[in-house]
């Protein structure tokens, strides 16, 4: 038997209305968490929201989100064969899943948002 | 779900945040426009420039004289016959007063003894790439270039905007549609000139080094807006991409510096070097150019002498510690977290997408065939021809950037009327906002399915049953993903905005393979194992469009017109 992790992510559109959902990951030492999310994506639900842009180098700074209640790089942050509580920052606007408002005011196209 | 569109206005849309789209967006403010800098992401933290580990080649003459046509001449030759030679003039000739701006406005090249340290790299015949140590001209490049961007009045910063369609007024560009990521919602960009600095394709392959967002789309957008793609075939393949062991939080490209610094030896699973017999011996020096390191790389793996991993061996275990860590200093304990000694071990590195010489048809104006529409960058197809030499990409960016954000500032003094109409906003709209029927395909799979099939048979080695078995993929693919978008439509829907993705990918890979099955020959990045010569027939560029539903090849020998739709 290989060995494998699970992730518990939370997920929904609404902060105060949302759910958990756990997914056993095949793991691999060496694997970061972002590729654990994208395994969910491309194996389980391709609408796990989750944002990313150079997926390994950690230039874009894009994938910050909560590992455990800390707050992490999923690229850099290392997968573990154990059972991870990933949620997004709790201190940015949630866009949806583990996806935030993490860009400053000034770079954004809607600078307010309408509810 | 109906939904009605934000809307912007603004002189000048620039559509990507790299260093080409923000040096645009700084000189087309600088001569009065408003600017509207979209990106996919974050601001000027995406695409390639970023990812960029060291060298930028340009002629300042610091560590020994040199001059601009030097240059030039050394990237006609890596362009192996191909280049076109105004656009690589204007590279080389510009090139250092952009990396001169850049360092009044902070970027911290190098320096040895005051002066501005230049490296030596393949293919250049003297020391001439500037650098950011350590491991960090992309991202200096980036955040220097923000400060500016910051800086100046009148850019308009919109971040999460990824771009669905170039909106038309007849012939001329006048804007375009887009999906704004963060609410779902359709957006309507007016402006008297568009500049496409979209970067490169290198997402269309599994193993790459750039990031996610470099899908081609800017290829897609001028397509099927009616612009011209020139010399497609040739996709870049960095040789020593890092392969194994398992490394985070560093790129995949970053064993380029090292081999600048301290030269490491390439070998085979015998531990032995083998690029003699590809007709260039190292001697530990880097002297091999990327088309023949490629080639090399793959044949000894295909010979049955590669790694566990399927590549070749990277070794520095003939460096003393001390010089690896005066060249390289905090890197050695990043490798160290990941488990890798370099003076006790070697590592794993294969062949891995890297840079797209092609792109979109411009002139050295950076205008394309279509009003009101420029490109910048690694968009810009043919100024590296079949090869692009080492440190020419961000070089390219810069200068092609500027001249770019110059020229779409002309053009808006010179066009009178604002746009206030497109022929095609609403057909944009209504695909942003689809109703999806309920799909039983997954986005993220079928992405990865693209990325096997175009790096398993249309990557650094290809042949025409390989190719062909490619098309028969991707059309499959084409057919599976229909013409509307999946997903519910609401905020950060990553079905709706991937099915957005694969629509660009889609188109381009095809362009990519039809242009590498029509050249029936071998030339720079166009490697055929069965058409594995040269052939003089073939020293033009290929000019690929969209003809209704027909992608049309011209230029080459024969003329290819080829159903996608």
């Amino acid at each position: 038997m290989s060995e494998s992790a699970t992730l518990k992510i939370w997920r929904g559109l609404d902060a105060n209305a949302g759910r958990w959902e756990s997914y056993e990951v095949p793991f691999e030492p060496g694997q970061s968490v972002l590729d654990g999310l994208r395994w969910i994506r491309a194996n389980r639900d391709p609408a796990l929201a989750i944002r990313f842009s150079c997926i390994n180098a950690n230039a874009c700074k894009e994938c910050m989100i909560k590992l455990d209640g800390k707050t992490i790089y999923a690229c850099t942050a290392r997968l573990q064969p154990r059972e991870m509580t990933l949620a997004p920052l709790s201190n940015k606007t949630l866009v949806r899943d583990l996806v935030t408002e993490i860009a400053p005011p000034a770079e954004r196209f809607v600078q307010k948002r309408h509810s | 779900m109906t939904q009605d569109p934000m809307r912007a206005e603004t002189d000048v849309l620039v559509i990507g945040s790299g260093a080409a789209g923000m040096y645009a967006a700084i000189e087309a403010a600088r001569s009065g426009c408003q600017v509207l800098l979209a990106d996919r992401s974050l601001i000027g933290r995406g695409g390639a420039t970023v990812m960029a580990q060291m060298t930028v080649a340009v002629a300042l003459g610091s560590e020994t004289p040199d001059h601009w046509s030097h240059h030039y001449d050394d990237t006609l030759a890596a362009g192996r016959g191909l280049c076109n030679e105004p656009l690589a003039q204007l590279l080389c000739e510009e090139g250092p007063a952009c990396i001169r701006a850049m360092d009044d406005w902070g970027v911290g090249w190098a320096r040895k003894d005051g002066r501005i340290a230049q490296a030596m790299a393949p293919g250049h015949d003297r020391p001439r790439c500037v650098y950011v140590d350590f491991l960090n001209t992309g991202p200096a490049v980036s955040k220097t270039l923000r400060t500016v961007v910051n800086k100046s009045g009148g850019i308009r910063k919109a971040g999460d905007l990824c771009i669905v369609d170039l909106l038309r007024n007849k012939g001329d560009i006048v804007g375009a549609a887009a999906l704004h990521l963060g609410t779902g919602a359709p957006v309507i960009v007016s402006a008297k000139a568009t500049v496409l600095a979209t970067g490169g394709l290198t997402r269309l392959y599994r193993r790459n080094s750039a990031s996610a967002n470099m899908g081609g789309d800017g290829y897609a957008l001028a397509l099927r807006a009616g612009a011209s793609l020139v010399d497609m075939e040739f996709v870049q393949f960095f040789p020593i991409g890092h392969l194994a062991p398992r490394l985070i939080g560093m790129d995949p490209i970053m064993w380029d510096p090292f081999r600048y610094k301290l030269g490491g030896r390439l070998l085979n699973n015998r531990m032995e070097e083998f690029t003699q017999r590809y007709g260039v011996a190292e001697d530990g020096k880097y002297v091999i150019t990327r088309d023949v390191g490629s080639y090399a790389i793959l044949k000894e793996v295909e010979a049955g002498r590669g790694s566990p991993h399927g590549g070749v061996y990277l070794s520095f275990q003939h460096c003393p510690e001390r010089a690896l860590r005066e060249s390289f200093g905090p890197v050695i304990d990043r490798l160290a977290a990941n488990g890798i000694n370099l003076t006790k071990m070697p590592v794993e590195v294969a062949p891995i997408a890297h840079y797209h010489m092609g792109g979109i048809v411009a002139n050295t104006q950076m205008q394309t065939e279509l009003p009101g529409l420029f490109a910048a960058g690694e968009a810009v197809g043919g100024a590296n021809g079949a090869n692009r030499l080492s440190g020419n990409a961000i070089t390219e960016a810069l200068v092609f950037g500027r001249r770019a954000g110059r020229s779409a500032a002309d053009y808006v003094r010179r066009s009178n009327a604002a746009p206030d109409h497109a022929d095609n906003t609403s057909k944009a709209i209504a695909l942003i906002v689809a109703d999806a029927p309920t799909r039983d395909f997954n986005t993220a799979e079928m992405l990865q399915t693209l990325q096997k099939t175009m790096q398993d048979n249309v990557g650094a080695l290809r042949s025409e049953a390989k190719i062909i078995a490619a098309l028969d993929i991707l059309g499959r693919l084409a057919e599976q993903l229909g013409n509307s978008p999946p997903g519910d439509g609401n905020r950060f829907d990553m079905q709706r905005i991937e099915w957005f993705d694969l629509r660009n990918m889609l188109l381009v890979a095809r362009v990519v393979a039809e242009a590498a099955l029509a050249r029936t020959e071998t030339r720079g990045a166009q490697q055929r194992e069965d058409y594995t010569e040269l052939s003089p027939d073939w020293a033009v560029s290929q000019i690929a469009r969209l003809r209704g539903a027909r992608i049309e090849l011209s230029g080459g020998p024969r003329t290819v017109a080829v159903a996608v739709l």
